[in-house]
């Protein structure tokens, strides 16, 4: 008889921690307000990321086309994958000093693994990372960037 | 009133009207075949949408919704890239046998459709042995299984073919053993007897509580049958990747995954049939006022949503519950559902001798 | 037929599962020996992941070498962080302020948080449960998003720095994180529900894989595969780091030794990282965040050594420094590889079903066995 009592609480037990289960499984069914799902493409407008978010090194150019890189090399030294490569030049100022300026910011997305080691590293805060993720493109070559724009210059009074 | 029987009978008579009788039955069974042709693909297309909806649901996402509206045009889709696709034979395998699989699998599931009965008077063939053909048959598909798990020359689908077959054999019986407690009550083993004899109430609710428990032990075991969730140790994604279709691709993986499917709708459509009155509307004994407001949903209607019911629940154990091991699989029939189904049988016949149904 | 279809001369069944495989979590490469449906033998091949990070990490800095780390087991990223960024602090005799400590500890406990649920979701989907992954996701997500806001990455943080850590706290990190665990508490009792109480998971995990103490400790198992046998091996709490020793919890120990038991001590220690969390989280000393340290850093000429606990077990991190900028030699003792080397012992005699069970409560993560 203990034998059957067993048998019986053991069917009795198995089946009510099943449908524990489906009673959780079926709240979810009926309940659409639970559903996480973002739809991507299309929530690009509201979709915000946090402003610490690392994506993409960018270098900050303000509305007279200047920058603040005085072409250290700082960051170049910091980068455990040699990610960025900094070509300096020999500026003559108007008055005749002869002065090391930053030629060519040279940025290989492909090897960044935006481990934000660069950022830290520059002491004129002239990088920082943007929160643009989607890099994907048809070329490799075009994910190695030039980060200073065309014709920018260095702030003055930036050492 | 326009129903479905009434179109059959019309097209019957006209075709008899028009044509001598052997080209009228030609006729007509090559428009059956079309029928069921057509009822195949549309099951498929649904059914799969229908699991992938539910699905989401309860795992809280969306599931599709970019093809068509609300992603109703997915699974069409879905077709069309298996279509295109090739279909390979892999290296070593049993060439006829690995092609002749899929085809074994959906004629099985074809010929379990024919005594299914879809509405009032809508039955393809109303067999006296209906119920003994149905559970004849449906043991055939795992001569299927075990022939894509063998001739692909693939360790996973072998074993997943094994696996399949000790499985449906031994669920056979339980799902057997809960189809003849309701015969005991019957009589009969033709459908439409079956569903005539559920017309002042379901057998669910007439048979006291051994209709009940056969319910319960019908559908574990058909879940079981039809390799589904949580008894899919045939495919078992995340131990043999994909059991016994490992192989297989294209249309030849698409016959596959659509017999799956058409036999859930099959197997459904018999517990509908069985434990729920089939086409019958919902009759409660003599209160003749509501009996005869239920007829007016159409019959087809009635069966639908039972099946759809059913299947439902189907999919709602698929993802719940994690799956079993191939052992507990087997003492779980062996060990719980046969005794259970065995004594369960007994006290029905007692119920049916003594009259104590209602 | 039967000697095309692979097997050996007892006419044992020999499969490859993996390295592509739904179960097996990766490139993770088993040969398994097969009677039937029983497993003879199971024999790991290794190195389909293998990137040589500690030969790499011999010509990189002492602050670039730790961003490395966070791609070995990358579920407990924080956590390897924290145990390069000791070594290296223990090396150059750093002082760590107390407000980074706490925020170290409270990071690796989150990280841990995160690494369980993920394992909860993989575990079930391997005994064939798909729902649980989506609920376990739905709350690592909520833990991402609060890494993403402070730390500015989700799965690679590199947010630990010698001498405490990278930036400071987000402003809003104290009130997510509350928030977040008022969440999980009603969400863990559903994962109760959902797959701890099922009977054909319990059925499925008990008495399955089991490993006794002795075995635990011979094969050098740590974390939750050895405390589910009885071994109490917490490095918080027998060489505690940090704060670890000012906060109350308990080292989560079960005896059973079965895969049940190492289910149940992950579950547990959820529950512990929940109260570590409640317990830090308003009592965030003030001050500085990151310890002025020199611009390059130079370990002076020894050995050193020190360890943490990950999710998964003993995370230990060894240098030798010459005197230079960059270590002679790193080793890293990651905790995987002890505990997958005690999968053969657990399997044999089970089925395959039984394996992939095994393996989901070993919670192994491919990257940290290989490195």
């Amino acid at each position: 008889m203990a034998f059957l009592r067993t048998y019986l609480s053991d069917i009795y037990h198995g089946a009510r921690s099943l449908l524990k289960g489906m009673k959780l499984t079926g709240y979810y069914f009926t309940h659409r307000k639970e559903i996480i799902t973002q739809q991507y493409p299309d929530n690009k407008a509201e979709m915000k990321l946090p402003e610490r978010f690392r994506g993409e090194v960018v270098m900050l150019h303000d509305e007279n086309n200047e920058h603040a890189c005085t072409g250290c090399t700082a960051c170049e030294l910091a980068c455990p994958n040699g990610t960025i490569k900094i070509i300096t030049k020999i500026e003559t100022s108007p008055d005749g000093k002869k002065k090391k300026a930053l030629d060519t910011f040279i940025y290989h997305l492909e090897l960044c693994t935006m481990c934000n080691l660069c950022i830290q590293a520059c002491p004129t805060d002239a990088i920082k990372m943007a929160q643009n993720f989607e890099h994907s493109v048809y070329d490799r070559s075009q994910l190695t960037k030039n980060l200073n724009k065309p014709g920018s210059k260095i702030r003055e009074g930036v050492e | 009133m326009l129903s479905i029987e009434n179109i059959t009978h019309s097209i019957d008579v006209w075709l008899y009207g028009t044509f001598n009788p052997t080209a009228a039955l030609l006729l007509e069974s090559l428009i059956v075949g079309l029928c069921a042709i057509t009822l195949f693909a549309v099951l498929g297309l649904v059914l799969v949408l229908m699991e992938r909806k539910v699905s989401a649901y309860m795992q809280i996402r969306l599931g599709p919704n970019r093809v068509g509206p609300g992603g109703a045009l997915q699974t069409v889709a879905d077709t069309l890239k298996l279509a295109m696709k090739e279909g390979l034979t892999p290296d070593g395998a049993d060439k006829f046998l690995f092609n002749l699989a899929p085809f074994m699998v959906i004629v099985v599931a074809m010929l379990i459709l024919v005594p299914v009965a879809f509405a009032k008077g809508t039955q393809i063939w109303d067999i006296n042995i209906g119920v003994l053909y149905i559970s004849a048959v449906s043991s055939l598909s795992v001569i299927g299984i075990l022939m894509a798990g063998w001739a692909s020359n693939n360790k996973y689908s072998l074993l997943g073919a094994m696996r399949s077959g000790a499985q449906i054999v031994s669920y056979e019986l339980s799902a057997g053993l809960s189809i003849i407690s309701i015969v005991t009550l019957t009589g009969s083993l033709r459908i439409s007897d079956i569903i005539d004899s559920q017309q002042d109430g379901w057998w669910l609710f007439k048979g006291h509580i051994p209709a009940m428990i056969s319910f319960v032990i019908f559908i574990i075991a058909v879940t079981a049958e039809t390799n589904r969730a949580p008894f899919d140790l045939a495919e078992a994604e995340s131990e043999l990747t994909a059991g016994f279709h490992t192989e297989y691709s294209g249309m030849k993986f698409a016959l596959f995954f659509l017999a799956e499917y058409v036999n859930i709708f099959i197997v459904c459509a018999i517990a509908a049939t069985l434990f729920l009155g089939g086409w019958m509307p919902l009759h409660i004994g003599h209160w003749t006022a509501f009996n005869h407001a239920m007829d007016y949903i159409p019959s087809s209607l009635w069966f639908i949503g039972k099946t759809f019911f059913l299947i439902f629940v189907i999919m709602w154990f698929r993802w719940t519950f994690p799956r079993l091991r191939i052992d507990q699989l087997l003492s779980l029939e062996w060990k719980y559902l046969l005794p259970l189904s065995l004594f369960n049988l007994l006290l029905m016949t007692l119920i049916s001798i003594k009259g104590w149904h209602f | 037929m039967i000697e095309e279809i692979g097997t050996t001369e007892q006419g044992e069944l020999v499969v490859n599962l993996g390295p592509q495989h739904p179960s097996t979590h990766g490139v993770l490469h088993l040969v398994v020996t097969l009677s039937g449906e029983t497993i003879k033998k199971v024999e790991p091949h290794l190195g389909y992941i293998h990137r040589s990070i500690e030969k790499m990490c011999e010509s990189l800095s002492y602050r670039q070498f730790i961003y490395v780390t966070s791609r070995m087991d990358y579920l407990s990223s924080h956590i390897n962080n924290h145990g390069c960024a000791l070594c290296v602090e223990k090396g150059m005799q750093i002082e760590v302020p107390p407000r980074a400590k706490v925020i170290r500890v409270l990071m690796d406990e989150l990280t841990r948080l995160a690494s369980h649920q993920l394992w909860w979701g993989a575990m079930a989907m391997d005994v064939g449960a798909l729902t649980p992954f989506f609920y376990a996701f739905r709350e690592r997500e909520a833990i991402n998003d609060i890494m993403e806001e402070t730390c500015g990455a989700r799965l690679t943080m590199n947010y630990m720095a010698p001498g405490g850590v990278a930036f400071d706290l987000h402003p809003d990190f104290q009130r997510k994180v509350k928030d977040f665990l008022a969440f999980f508490r009603t969400k863990i009792d559903e994962y109760d529900e959902l797959v701890t109480d099922n009977i054909i998971f319990q059925r499925r995990m008990e008495g399955i894989g089991y490993l006794s103490s002795e075995d635990a400790i011979s094969y050098g198992c740590t974390g939750p595969t050895a405390r589910g046998s009885g071994v109490s091996c917490d490095i918080r709490k027998s060489v505690p780091y940090e704060v670890y020793s000012q906060v109350q919890f308990e080292e989560v120990l079960e005896t059973g030794g079965d895969c049940f038991a190492r289910y149940n001590v992950r579950m547990g220690e959820m529950r512990q990282s929940i109260s570590i969390i409640e317990q830090l989280i308003d009592n965030i000393p003030g001050g500085e965040f990151l310890a002025k340290t020199k611009a390059v850093l130079k370990l002076p000429k020894g050995e050193f050594y020190s360890k943490v606990e990950t999710a998964r077990g003993e995370f230990g991190v060894y240098i030798i420094s010459e005197g230079g900028t960059t270590p002679y030699r790193i080793k890293f003792r990651s905790p995987g590889f002890s505990n997958l080397s005690a999968l053969d012992h657990m399997a044999r005699g089970h089925k395959i079903g039984d394996l992939v069970a095994i393996m989901g409560t070993l919670d192994l993560v491919i990257p940290d066995i290989d490195r």
